[in-house]
């Protein structure tokens, strides 16, 4: 059963198709006037010119970037050697190797850190109990050789005195 | 405007062609011809660096971007630059291509733009050569493009080549029927088939210029010309035959360094031969646009011939780019119809109202 | 190797490829061929390949291969603590992050009783809701583009922008948020956060606005989707489509209307439903879905609540023996997650349910008799996100 489609007059046909014309000529006219509105306006344009605003350029706060630690006046971190970080870490990425000093205490030897294996997802941060470290607002990480992708975070430390 | 028939043929002999002829008496017509070549030569390939430039430049700033801004201030010596690659790299034949097409391919469209190149008057004696059929050597040209299209996709041993060049073949040669018949218009109208021709018989004021002339049919077969002619060059909403979304580059996807260079090439200096053609039979050609005010247009005069046609020519370069940068493709299908239900019928019925015109007197 | 796959798609053979199910053509002058579109190719979106068996340009028939970009994310998930697999999710669906991270955090809360203050009910309402809207403008930008049009493209990133500034402001990430935990969020919403939206929301109606004049009105637009592309009721619910191809099929079957999750049932939106199953159709209801966002937007910037953003977080977290499913509406349709539990730190199984895999399986009914251009269409109007097929 194939449907008849009623036979349109030759008049309403062609009136039909003049319109179509004519509201297709006017949407193609509405779209060229939205896009020579912004050609001819210079001050819309979005882009920025990368290198050389990079002064300017300030990341947000809770930018994850890559996990640094932060080291006080004294060259000191807060890092206890607990190794949560490492086990919380979806890649791998975080290797804490832990030493004893001189008293026979657990502290930091080397925090090494894989920045080519990090997914930046901050689990390491957000498990940290003693905020020991945090994500750097860095966002340049792009090196020339694969072995500057490790790093060791910890700034050497000084044997403490007076603890012999 | 009596000028004797050499005059008419080579008008380069002003000036330089006037020194040559006296330096070089016996062979001054091949010294000149010479000179003219390279003129020709040296005019496209820095309009086509203009072109693309500009191109860049232009739908950089529809799309809110900057564009290149690198090379040079504000990215002017772009077109350098990318030139200077594009000769470096090297040239990929596929395997199963057949050499010798493949290679010749290119050669065709850029061949083409040179040969329209030299006929284009570009001011009263700013033109290499006016042969008698312009418009017919232009048509009988451009099928020369067609030709390159379809060697290119055919030669390539891709499949996604292959329709784009059926596409373009199909294409561009229907839309040429439209064109031809909308040139046939003003050279009905004019009574000439030359193109300098054409342009002297606009001379006057800016209602003299054919798209103002004939009451209201000017306009319609000025809008008919620039839609038959993107489609012509295989440009947005009519660039079926790239079409990256669907067929990744259409016929040039097998073509890297130069030979991909010549394509593109000659697709810009296309671009400018077709608003180069609009500006010659719509427009007024060289002419200024006087308005008939006493004041004015002896400043317009001023300005010399050959800006007011590169002025008006880049107009509608840019008209082009606007299309190009504001809509979406049509659909392989709904071209065809567009050229077959539409626009074919629709020059007819102007060819036809152009003639009543021309009889009734109306068409000046 | 070239030769040899070449063999394989030739059709002087009896045995047609793997996948097609049309018989040969009887005809003598039968012009069939199999193009690739893919894995590498500019209207793919990624590495999906789908060989097309063309008779001139007309499509007979459109096999999707998937693989690709298998990362084994399943697999992975059960080397993984809960904590950790929420990161995973990201990598499903990279414009709809939010929504998967939602999705495995509300099948864990589910089989740990853990509820949500409110205000970390809202966070998750409007993150997602905006991020609804941000992948909505990229796959509107992305549409225009399939169809040759350049200029959508920017135009709908510059919104987009707006919104992934809001999400590194309040995550610190711009794709991969791995924000939402057992619970409630990681971080509560910063104090730019609602000014923000409140600025966005009238910036939106009003691109909204340009963006009809640009392409839904423009007439060569709805010449290449309209009547294109038509997915039956029935192919759609015999496909297990989701999303807008679901409900452009006839479908009204939205899970924050159906079976609300969060506080969708707070808000009051309404479910835009076509019943043309057409491109055109498809492409209105996601320009209409997010003028519904908006106003959901605007209702919870209204009453946006003060008070903690997260419940007492656990120090580890073991989901009783079981197994539990949760299901979210994404912009591109229902994901679920079913975790099997062994009680132990690490899920035992987990399976994500993606929207795109079932929607692609349609592509082939969409697209067949029609020409290889509308394949892009359709494709385009369907939305596919390739990660979220293979996982």
């Amino acid at each position: 059963m194939k449907e008849t489609v009623p036979k349109e007059s030759l008049l309403k046909y062609s009136s039909r198709y003049l319109k179509k014309i004519f509201t297709g000529f006017y949407s193609l006219m509405q779209g060229m006037d939205i896009t020579v509105k912004y050609f001819s306006n210079p001050k819309t344009v979005i882009t920025q010119q990368y290198p050389e605003n990079r002064d300017t350029l300030t990341m947000f706060d809770r930018f994850r970037g890559p996990v640094s630690m932060p080291h006080n006046e004294n060259g000191e971190n807060n890092c206890t050697a607990c190794g949560i970080c490492e086990k919380s870490c979806p890649n791998g990425s975080i290797s804490v190797l832990a030493t004893k000093d001189l008293s026979g205490r657990k502290v930091l030897g080397q925090y090494i850190y894989r920045v080519g294996q990090c997914a930046f997802c901050g689990l390491c941060v957000e498990s940290c109990p003693f905020g020991a470290i945090e994500l750097a607002k860095d966002f340049e990480l792009t090196v020339y050789d694969k072995n500057e992708l490790t790093w060791v975070l910890n700034k050497a430390q000084d044997t403490p005195s007076g603890e012999c | 405007m009596n000028m004797s028939a050499t005059e008419t043929l080579y008008p380069l002999h002003n000036g330089i062609g006037n020194m040559v002829r006296a330096l070089f008496p016996e062979s001054a017509f091949f010294i000149n011809g010479l000179l003219g070549l390279i003129a020709v030569v040296i005019l496209t390939s820095t309009l086509a660096a203009v072109l693309i430039l500009l191109e860049r430049k232009v739908s950089a700033h529809f799309q809110v971007r900057l564009g290149p801004m690198r090379v040079g201030f504000h990215g002017i010596l772009q077109p350098l630059a990318d030139g200077i690659k594009l000769i470096f790299k090297e040239i990929l034949k596929p395997k199963g291509a057949d050499s010798f097409t493949f290679y010749l391919a290119p050669m065709l469209p850029l061949t083409a733009t040179f040969l329209i190149m030299a006929i284009l008057p570009f001011d009263h004696h700013l033109q290499l050569a006016d042969p008698a059929g312009g418009v017919l050597y232009v048509l009988g040209i451009s099928g020369l493009a067609v030709l390159g299209l379809l060697l290119a996709g055919w030669s390539s041993n891709n499949k996604l080549s292959l329709l784009g060049a059926m596409r373009a073949g199909a294409q561009m040669i229907s839309f040429e029927i439209s064109l031809a018949l909308i040139m046939l218009l003003i050279v009905m109208l004019s009574g000439t088939a030359s193109l300098r021709e054409i342009v002297l018989s606009q001379q006057g004021l800016i209602f003299d210029w054919w798209i103002f002339k004939l009451p209201f049919l000017g306009i319609i077969s000025f809008i008919m010309y620039l839609i038959a002619s993107t489609a012509e060059l295989n440009r947005t909403p009519f660039d079926l035959a790239e079409g990256e979304s669907e067929l990744t580059a259409g016929y040039h996807t097998e073509y890297s360094g130069m030979g991909f260079a010549m394509f593109f090439f000659a697709e810009f200096v296309n671009m400018f031969i077709s608003a180069a053609l609009a500006t010659t039979f719509f427009l007024g050609g060289f002419h200024a646009p006087l308005i008939g005010i006493d004041f004015i247009d002896p400043i317009l005069n001023i300005i010399p011939g050959f800006i007011w046609f590169f002025g008006k020519t880049f107009f509608i370069v840019f008209i082009y780019m606007w299309f190009r940068w504001t809509f979406p493709r049509l659909r392989i299908d709904q071209l065809m119809s567009l050229e077959w239900k539409m626009m074919l019928p629709t020059n007819l019925l102007l060819l036809m109202m152009g003639a009543v015109f021309m009889v009734l007197g109306w068409a000046g | 190797m070239i030769s040899q796959s070449a063999e394989k798609y030739r059709l002087d053979g009896d045995a047609l490829p793997e996948g097609f199910r049309l018989p040969q053509s009887t005809q003598e002058d039968a012009d069939e061929f199999f193009v690739n579109i893919g894995p590498q190719h500019p209207s793919t979106h990624g590495v999906l390949r789908i060989v097309v068996r063309l008779s001139g340009e007309t499509v007979v028939e459109a096999v999707p291969h998937l693989g690709y970009i298998h990362r084994g994310i399943e697999k992975m998930a059960e080397n993984q603590t809960y904590i950790q697999n929420i990161h995973l999710t990201d990598r499903l669906d990279y414009l709809s992050s939010f929504f998967n991270n939602l999705c495995f955090c509300m099948a864990v809360e589910q089989a740990m009783d853990i509820g949500v203050p409110e205000r970390g009910e809202y966070i998750r309402v409007m993150i997602c809701e905006l991020q609804r809207i941000q992948s909505h403008l990229l796959w509107w930008g992305v549409m225009g583009m399939d169809l040759g049009g350049f200029t959508p493209f920017l135009y709908g990133f510059r919104e987009r922008e707006m919104i992934t500034d809001i999400f590194e402001e309040m995550c610190g990430a711009r794709l991969t948020m791995n924000f939402f935990r057992p619970g409630g969020s990681y971080f509560d919403a910063p104090d730019g956060f609602i000014p923000r939206i409140k600025k966005f929301i009238p910036i939106m109606y009003k691109a909204l606005d340009e963006y009809n004049t640009l392409l839904s009105g423009n007439i060569i637009f709805r010449e290449r989707t309209k009547g294109i592309g038509i997915l039956s009721r029935e192919d759609a619910l015999a496909n297990g489509c989701s999303g807008a191809v679901l409900r452009a099929s006839g479908v009204s079957y939205d899970v924050r209307k159906n079976d609300p999750y969060s506080i969708y049932d707070q808000f009051d939106f309404d479910i835009p439903t076509s019943t043309d199953g057409d491109s055109l159709a498809r492409y209105e209801i996601k320009m209409e879905e997010m003028v519904q966002s908006l106003r959901i937007l605007e209702q919870a910037a209204a009453t946006f609540p003060e008070g903690p953003h997260r419940s007492q977080p656990k120090a580890v977290y073991k989901l009783p023996k079981g197994s539990y499913y949760s299901q979210v509406e994404t912009p591109r349709g229902i994901f679920g997650t079913y975790i099997v539990s062994d009680g132990g730190p690490k899920p035992y199984r987990v399976k994500y349910r993606s929207p795109n895999f079932c929607n692609l399986s349609a592509l082939n009914h969409a697209a067949k008799g029609l020409k290889l251009a509308d394949l892009v269409t359709i494709m385009s109007s369907m939305d596919f996100v390739i990660p979220d097929m293979d996982k």
